[in-house]
């Protein structure tokens, strides 16, 4: 019960103080968009492009942007500030703490994948997609990303150096998990690092429940995702017990 | 009963020994103040106590709790007050102390009630609804101390708390940490004012370099302090010229010249004063006043750690964060 309120609290805290505000849901959207109005300009003329094809790609580069940096950048700008020692200094486990932390993450890299679905929705017609499993891996998704951005939350020291480890992270996997091109297309070195990537299995799983058109067999993608969430989760925990309290 | 016990406390960063082996007890309701100078090991000891850093070595038992391996239980009856405060900027007054206090599995009501019992408490009433960015130094320092002990904790951990404030709010602060040793709560208070010390603590240990130098009541200390007798003398004149003869004359005193026409008389035992001021009076010096100067806990301090109160020292806890 006493876990629960301190949990419910810090998301709530979370949310108000920092995925509401208005730039960080305009930066979540922005880049997906802007990326989306490149792909229809640079369109031949003449011929259209199917948006229906653009969007799981889209949905998980928001996903991406949104949950990994979030995090990331809160979090050091916390621990910057000193606030972040309350929540260490508070008697809830580690565990609670981490989970009510990557929970705002997670929620805003949700929404903000279904806002291209929604927009999508205007111009296009979305029957056809399975909707159960295209939340399942949005979920998943952000989950991984969420905790990506933990893990560089714990080695960055300093907001900037947040931002850019993010962006060293991501970048790389916009292009190497199948988000816009397809894996089987990149030199076979690149594909090796392309399954090391959670971004592949969950952009996979995506493209299988909307254009059903997935590489990978579907509870392949499950496993892995999954399995990249506990380990994630587990390294994050094992590097904050060390760095944060044991080091300091 | 004691609440603290820590024995043979050890903190080590890389090649440097922040806190070496140190021991200690403090009573349940007793006030322990913790002094010394900057770099001295007083953050790293509180941030062990806390749970904010493992020791290298060492025990320590919080209410019977083993405050290193059920840290978290421990932390439930402590409150802590960080020497900067550590409550969100962008969050305001009310907000930050309801917080607080969800950290602590409090209930909605319970604490939105205590919330604005200790915003009236510190007087900051009205300043509940501003920003957390907007308060003055002594205010975020206030605030910082309610969120403290917003749970009602039975230890209370505050570090420098009255450092880089107004005197208003310093004074503030200390009549709050009175009333609270007064209703029972436990505190452990590191600072390098020493005036505070004396006038909060029970107890006070001296830690110079990791290892605690001298520790006991303020009566205790003062009194070891006080075994040398200490004479004033307020003269017409100075003692440059005969400082020589004098101290020849008198071999078992300590004479040193203070300021212009001051002197300082010391001896282990009591100072018969009428011989000195025959011969100064020979000396065609009068003597204005002859004043006895009572040790204070700032004198044990300089006499303990070698260090001038409130000078800056060169190692710094903080660095080794």
């Amino acid at each position: 019960m006493k876990a629960g309120i301190g949990f419910w609290n810090i998301l709530k805290k979370d949310i108000k103080n920092y995925y509401l505000k208005p730039p960080n849901i305009s930066w979540g959207m922005i880049f997906p968009l802007s990326w989306t109005l490149m792909q229809l300009l640079r369109a031949p003329q003449g011929q259209a492009i199917d948006v229906k094809e653009l969007l799981p790609g889209l949905m998980g580069m928001s996903i991406l942007f949104g949950a990994t940096s979030m995090l990331a950048v809160t979090i050091t700008f916390e621990r910057r500030g000193r606030s972040f020692e309350r929540l260490l200094l508070a008697p809830i486990s580690l565990s609670t703490m981490v989970l009510a932390k990557i929970s705002g993450a997670i929620l805003f890299g949700v929404i903000i994948a279904f806002v291209p679905v929604l927009l999508a929705a205007c111009w296009i017609d979305l029957s056809g997609i399975n909707w159960g499993m295209a939340f399942v891996s949005v979920v998943l998704m952000a989950v991984t990303s969420a905790l990506l951005g933990l893990v560089i939350a714990v080695s960055a020291k300093e907001v900037f150096e947040a931002q850019t480890y993010s962006n060293f992270f991501r970048f790389p996997m916009l292009f190497l998990s199948g988000l816009f091109f397809p894996i089987e297309r990149l030199p076979l070195l690149l594909q090796a690092v392309s399954y090391c990537l959670p971004l592949t299995y969950g952009v996979d799983m995506l493209k299988n429940a909307v254009l059903h058109t997935g590489a990978i067999n579907i509870w392949l993608d499950l496993a892995a995702l999954v399995g990249f969430s506990v380990l994630l989760f587990y390294i994050c925990q094992r590097n904050i017990k060390r760095k944060w309290i044991i080091i300091r | 009963m004691n609440i603290i016990s820590v024995k043979n406390l050890k903190k080590v960063y890389g090649d440097f020994t922040a806190v070496d082996g140190i021991s200690f007890d403090i009573a349940q309701g007793e006030a322990f103040g913790f002094l010394g100078p900057n770099g001295a090991g007083k953050t790293s000891t509180i941030n062990m106590l806390t749970g904010l850093s493992r020791p290298t070595a060492g025990t320590i038992r919080i209410d019977g709790i083993d405050g290193i391996k059920k840290i978290k239980k421990a932390q439930s009856i402590m409150g802590i007050v960080p020497d900067e405060s550590n409550l969100y900027d962008e969050m305001n007054g009310f907000d930050n102390l309801t917080f607080c206090a969800a950290l602590y599995g409090m209930g909605k009501a319970e604490r939105q009630k205590r919330a604005a019992e200790l915003l009236e408490e510190f007087n900051l009433k009205e300043a509940g609804d501003r920003p957390f960015k907007a308060y003055s130094k002594g205010m975020r320092r206030k605030l910082t101390i309610a969120a403290g002990i917003i749970h009602r904790p039975k230890i209370l951990f505050l570090d420098e708390p009255t450092t880089g404030i107004d005197v208003e709010s310093a004074r503030q602060i200390r009549r709050l940490l009175s009333d609270l040793k007064r209703q029972g709560v436990t505190i452990f208070l590191t600072t390098h004012y020493i005036e505070d010390a004396q006038r909060i603590c029970d107890r006070i240990a001296f830690i110079v370099k990791g290892r605690i130098v001298k520790s006991g009541t303020v009566d205790e200390l003062l009194r070891n302090a006080g075994q040398e007798q200490v004479i004033r003398l307020t003269l017409s004149q100075g003692i440059k010229g005969i400082k020589n003869q004098f101290q020849q004359a008198f071999p078992a005193l300590r004479i040193e010249a203070q300021s212009e026409n001051d002197c300082l008389i010391t001896a282990p035992e009591r100072i018969a004063l009428a011989p000195i001021l025959q011969y100064l009076d020979s000396k065609g010096i009068s003597v204005f006043e002859a004043k006895e100067a009572r040790p204070t806990l700032e004198d044990v301090f300089v006499k303990v750690t070698g260090i001038e109160a409130g000078k800056p020292h060169k190692e710094k806890a903080g660095e080794h964060r």
